[in-house]
């Protein structure tokens, strides 16, 4: 028998989602994939964003994922130019190796 | 019924690409798989009964932004050896209590907040009248200050790429 799924399911979902993204982020060396996992984060928020705004049944809830996905496509955008102009710099794409700023 | 047996199935789907994304060494790979897992995603707003926002997933982000990242992927030289950069970076373990800590935090304040149960089988979803009247009155300053968001990505990115 299938456990009946509910609000928190979908939020939990949404927690693992995002772990998975910090998991990439934090563990990952190549810059390309730690984009993908930043895209991966901002689209579990999304989910938590759609099940609340069915939980509250206002329509406000998804309004907000228009603007998280608009901030994406811009994130994404910039992020991948800064990624060409780095990579034309130091033919590489290995955060460990894009130490100019000694961080 | 129907409904949890597909969010079972999504989830798992979803849950699965997210994974493999992370653990894949070929970028190239991992940006198949993100798309997948967006296409689970969209699934599940349907599933939400969100279907305005399942088919502007599919359009922006498995479509426009993914398109966006192989682009790139083709354009940078990715020849190098993969091994080194599937190497995980240090410190391992610090990380890896830090990401624990940090998935029991957030299940434990999801649990904690009493959402009913069962999600209402007969509620209706937002229809697109609704959602984009919402849009243009409440909304409507946010609404124009995204579109210089978006001006400003578009100037930033050409000017970022462009070679000096």
């Amino acid at each position: 028998m299938i456990p009946t799924v509910g609000y928190s399911h979908y939020l939990i979902l949404s927690a693992v989602l995002f772990t998975i993204g910090v998991f990439g982020v934090l563990f990952r060396r190549n810059l390309i994939i730690i984009f993908m996992s930043i895209e991966l984060m901002l689209n579990s928020v999304n989910l938590a964003l759609v099940a609340i705004s069915k939980f509250t049944q206002s329509p406000d809830g998804q309004i907000f994922v228009f603007f998280v996905i608009t901030v994406a496509a811009a994130e994404a955008a910039v992020g991948l130019a800064i990624v060409i102009s780095l990579f034309r710099n130091k033919q590489t794409t290995a955060v460990d190796e894009i130490n100019i700023m000694k961080g | 019924m129907w409904h949890s047996i597909i969010f079972w199935i999504l989830a798992t789907l979803c849950v699965g690409c997210a994974l493999c994304v992370v653990w894949q060494k070929n970028p190239v790979v991992s940006a198949v798989f993100l798309v997948g897992s967006f296409l689970a995603l969209a699934g599940l707003y349907l599933n939400l009964s969100a279907p305005f926002l399942a088919a502007i997933q599919i359009i922006i982000y498995a479509g426009a932004i993914m398109v966006l990242f192989v682009f790139v992927m083709m354009l940078l030289d990715l020849h190098h050896p993969l091994d080194l950069y599937f190497r995980f970076t240090k410190p391992k373990l610090p990380k890896a209590i830090a990401l624990g800590l940090f998935v029991w935090l957030l299940c434990t304040l999801i649990l904690a907040t009493a959402f009913p149960l069962a999600l209402p089988e007969s509620s209706q979803g937002f229809t697109i009248t609704q959602i984009a009247t919402l849009l243009f009155s409440k909304y409507a300053f946010p609404f124009e200050l995204t579109s210089l968001l978006l001006l400003v990505a578009m100037v930033g990115g050409v000017v970022l790429a462009k070679k000096k």
